[in-house]
């Protein structure tokens, strides 16, 4: 990219609370069900029916607004969006427009040089989602499923703070954090729960004046996030080079292509016809329900990244990774409390082997197959002696495959550490006379030779001798032999 | 009594004699069924006659009575106006729209209604989508007024006032917007309330302007409202602007004399525009109040002659988007053979709305308009809470507000039709306490050109109780209320 062009970015994530039931009907918002069964009357915009707000769809806002230190309205106010579509029922969405719940927030990320850099939340509004147009395996009809119609969502709109396409994933990332530590959304991004339009444009390097901007629709990955910005930044970038404009328009990103299209210019937009909607009353939050709500956050991401860097001496990085998810923090936590060990020792085998063995198969860490207690009881195993580093990795396969304890599979495989000293001095003594050459070298000076000595007798005792009392042995024994 | 002239009783004669045992509501429901029958031809005042259910429910009243069991109106006959949602009935709010359209599920008013023991006999023909003032707009043509054949019963409830005046129902339910209870109540001889905005329930109710619409009551006297309203009235949890305020027993505040109550009269009511015989019988109702120890004051409401443009652009605008979701994909009216979407969305809904709908759905696209919006729909927001703020400031100082209903009394079929302004201006009256969210009433008060005149009463905010009190009073003392438009007897 050149260097002579500055890249402003904004997103507006759309994120599905995690409620049981819709925004304004009693209709379930499991996901997966059989076409249009989990839409009742409401949600189906049936004459006569009225919208009555869902309680627990402002208390998880409000919850969001009080995790980005954002300012929660004490008066909101819903408003209908107006437009026609068939998978709108009522031909327009309720949205909140001029008034939002949440105001005025801010998050922190780190930029590319490694910096905290703060991204402006500028609102987050709710709304419902609207239902979905099925094509596939209808010939000459499409289908319309409004199972999702009435869905509660919190749409997160930034500042347009973001500079790059790796920052506004870095931004994304973070809100995909926040959010699942509040428990106000499963983020699953496959099922739509947690999607993104990105704001893109460029300037020259040192203006002050926005450049026209694009939006690109609907992106549901961090990587398509990505990959359309960066692409949409090389286009427009290839525009302007070419002493040409950018057009004020809606993109849409395919990834089978990598690549932006235009869907609808600014000429094409709709006009929404925005106003108050009459049937429900506005939202009035009191200082005590915002209390009430505070008193249920949990510590969030950065507060815990610090404690972990502050409390356990883990490193700075390694926080960053353990504290993406809550419940990966909780298993590191509750690991450390078990283990006798060092807390980085703990996230060293977290963030390594453990996550290794979850990402292989694709699982999040509440499918962990090895409780938190089990991989301290095997950290202890090393810190007691008990076996070297070197058996624990197989003693943790074992475990994985459900073999049950380290003490466990120690005890059923046979791995416990030599630790006897008339054993493993009996052993170094069988190596050094049968490599009488090897030790006149070593005698002679070539000390690298006590790897082969410590590998033939490792090799003697299947692994199980520990390592540095057979060094210790043997360089007494190949010193003791020279005189 | 014999069982001919049941039709001829309000519902609390009807209620003694159902307790009396003097007839079942077996009786009752049957020789109301058979005054449909007899008279609905040249007044078509129904859509829908549901005999066989009115007959089975009546019945069952019965049969609850004779175990001594049932609801206040057990038995009690009554008509829904047809944007009222009925379970397993035909629901067309007057409309080709919704011409076959059965609703799945009950309104909040149907059902308490239906839980005390009402027994419907149909639904009522209605202006489309309750847009007007005189019946015309229906797509299953206009309703004629007992009083003459030839004129407008008023709208949008017309069919229901219709169906009282004629003695074919005691009693029918309505909604108004603009006036849509009480013009019609005025153009028949009846007597329409409408309550306080949030007192009673809209859920199932087809929505027109969503914060101006509000459920009432067609009926005979002001007694039969009261009952009605006891009934009708109170929170419902699924409208979120139905006000939890407690609801009292209307019928027990009825008797109390006028003797120091404020009558506030609007010196603009009376001004030109009011046709001279109407103005009369309203002068002379107002005389009787004060003969009773009432007195009059007259109260400003300076900013009452921006009512009808200020409706006129909120109306329009929330009903643009209520009616909306008549898109030819879920229910209602469909085009045949749609082309694509766009010609499934404009056939459907150019066949299946009639002008005056499509009048308003214009008005208010227009008046929401990127652009257009700040000049119009806020104005009108701005100008609507002044005209609230105009009554909040004259009920300081009166306890209801009285003057005319409508302008003049019922006017020819077809006179107004090809002049929308001239019939809007037919709700100058009434469109003010829709826009403040106030009780109104409309009684009979005398008659003008041989047709009813109506006397208008509005109330302060949940001041039902004063304004039920003064129209009962009132027809302890006239006779009004009771008069039967000939052939109808």
């Amino acid at each position: 990219m050149s260097a002579a062009w500055e890249v402003v970015i904004g997103l507006e994530i759309h994120t599905q609370l995690a409620t049981k039931s819709k925004i304004f009907s009693g209709a379930s918002t499991a996901y997966g069900a059989e076409p249009n069964t989990q839409a009742c009357l409401i949600d189906l915009g049936y004459p006569g029916v009225l919208p009555v707000l869902n309680e627990e769809v402002v208390r998880m806002a409000c919850k969001f607004g009080l995790a980005v230190n954002a300012t929660v309205a004490p008066r909101s106010v819903f408003a209908r969006k107006n437009y026609f579509y068939p998978d709108l029922p009522k031909g327009y969405q309720i949205s909140q427009y001029e008034l939002p719940i949440v105001e005025h927030g801010e998050l922190f990320i780190t930029d590319g040089e490694g910096n905290e850099k703060r991204i402006g939340i500028t609102r987050a509004h709710l709304e419902e989602d609207a239902g979905k147009s099925v094509h596939e395996g209808l010939d000459r009809y499409s289908g319309i499923d409004l199972n999702r119609a009435g869905t509660p969502l919190l749409e997160i709109v930034s500042e347009p703070d973001l500079r790059s396409a790796k920052e506004a994933v870095a931004y994304m990332r973070k809100i995909h954090t926040i959010v699942r530590y509040l428990g106000i959304s499963d983020g699953n991004m496959q099922e739509g729960s947690f999607r993104c339009d990105a704001n893109v444009s460029v300037r020259p390097r040192g203006d002050e004046v926005l450049g026209t901007r694009t939006e690109i629709k609907n992106l549901n990955s961090f990587r398509f996030v990505e990959r359309a910005i960066n692409f949409e930044i090389e286009r427009q970038i290839d525009v302007l080079e070419d002493g040409g404009e950018v057009v004020q328009e809606t993109r849409l990103y395919d990834s089978g292509r990598d690549e932006t299209r235009s869907m609808r210019s600014k000429e094409e937009a709709n006009d929404y016809r925005y106003f108050p909607d009459p049937d429900l009353l506005p939202v009035e939050i009191s200082e005590a329900f915002i209390d009430g709500v505070r008193e249920t956050l949990p510590e969030l991401p950065d507060d815990k990244r610090r404690r972990f860097v502050d409390d356990y001496g883990v490193k700075q990085d390694d926080a960053a990774i353990l504290t993406v998810s809550r419940a990966l923090a909780d298993y590191f936590e509750e690991a450390s409390a078990s283990a006798d060990a060092q807390a980085q020792v703990v996230a060293n085998w977290v963030i390594g082997d453990l996550s290794g063995a979850l990402n292989k198969e694709g699982l999040e860490i509440e499918a962990c197959r090895i409780p938190a207690e089990d991989l301290a009881g095997l950290i202890n195993r090393i810190q007691d002696n008990t076996i070297s580093g070197k058996i624990a990795k197989e003693v943790f396969e074992a475990m994985w495959a459900g073999e049950g304890t380290a003490d466990a599979v120690i005890e059923a495989r046979g791995l416990k550490q030599i630790t006897d000293s008339s054993a493993i001095e009996a052993i170094v003594d069988k190596v050094v006379a049968d490599n009488p050459g090897q030790a006149a070298e070593y005698r002679a000076g070539k000390e690298k030779l006590i790897g082969f000595f410590v590998g033939q007798v490792m090799k003697e005792t299947g692994g199980k001798a520990n390592p540095g009392q057979v060094n210790e042995v043997l360089r007494a024994k190949l010193k003791e032999g020279g005189q | 009594m014999s069982s001919k002239d049941l039709h001829t009783q309000g519902l609390m004669q009807l209620a003694e004699g159902l307790e009396n045992g003097d007839f079942t509501a077996v009786e009752l429901v049957t020789a109301l069924l058979d005054r449909i029958q007899a008279h609905d031809g040249e007044l078509n005042a129904f859509i829908t006659v549901t005999a066989d259910a009115a007959l089975q429910a009546a019945k069952r009243s019965d049969e609850l009575r004779r175990k001594g069991d049932g609801g206040v109106l057990n038995g009690l006959p009554l008509v829904h106006k047809d944007i009222f949602c009925t379970r397993g009935v035909l629901t067309t709010c007057g409309s080709r729209m919704l011409e076959n359209f059965v609703s799945p599920y009950d309104a909040t008013v149907v059902g308490r209604m239906a839980d005390a023991g009402a027994v419907m006999l149909g639904k009522t023909n209605m202006d489309e989508f309750a847009m007007g003032s005189s019946n015309e707009t229906s797509y299953f043509g206009p309703v004629k007024n007992p009083w003459d054949l030839a004129c407008s019963p008023g709208g949008s409830s017309g069919g229901s006032a219709a169906s009282v005046a004629a003695r074919i129902s005691p009693a029918a339910t309505g909604t108004d917007t603009g006036g849509s209870i009480r013009q019609p109540a005025a153009l028949t001889g009846t007597t329409g309330l409408k309550p306080t905005y949030g007192r009673v329930s809209r859920y199932g109710m087809v929505a027109f302007a969503s914060s101006l619409d509000q459920a009432g009551v067609i009926t005979r006297s002001a007694e039969d409202a009261a009952l009605l309203l006891g009934v009708m009235a109170g929170f419902d949890a699924r409208d979120s602007t139905s006000i939890d305020h407690p609801v009292p027993d209307y019928l027990a505040g009825l008797g109390r004399p006028l003797k120091g109550l404020r009558v506030g009269i609007v010196r603009q009511h009376f001004d030109a525009g009011l046709d001279e015989e109407t103005g009369s019988a309203v002068r002379e109702a107002l005389s009787v109040l004060e003969a009773q120890g009432a007195s009059l004051t007259e109260v400003d409401l300076p900013n009452l002659d921006l009512s009808v443009p200020t409706y006129y652009v909120v109306a329009p605008a929330e009903c643009s988007s209520n009616l909306s979701r008549f898109d030819g994909v879920r229910f209602g009216h469909r085009a045949e053979n749609p082309e694509d979407l766009l010609d499934l969305y404009c056939r459907s809904r150019g066949e299946g709305f009639g002008a005056e709908v499509k009048r308003r759905i214009l008005t208010g696209t227009y008046v929401l308009s990127a652009g257009y919006y700040d000049a119009y729909y806020l104005k009108a927001q701005q100008v609507r809470q002044l005209i609230a703020d105009d009554f909040r400031k004259a009920f300081a100082d009166v306890d209801v507000i009285a003057g005319p209903t409508a302008p003049s009394p019922a006017f020819r079929l077809g006179d107004k039709t090809d002049d929308p302004i001239t019939m809007y201006l037919n709700d100058i009256y009434t469109i003010g306490a829709n826009l403040a969210g106030l009780p109104g009433i409309s009684i009979p008060c005398g008659f003008a050109s041989e047709l009813p005149v109506g006397l208008h009463l509005v109330g302060p905010h949940f001041g039902e109780e004063q304004i039920l009190r003064t129209a009962h009073q009132y027809q302890l003392l006239t006779d009004w209320h009771t008069r039967c438009p000939e052939g109808y007897a």
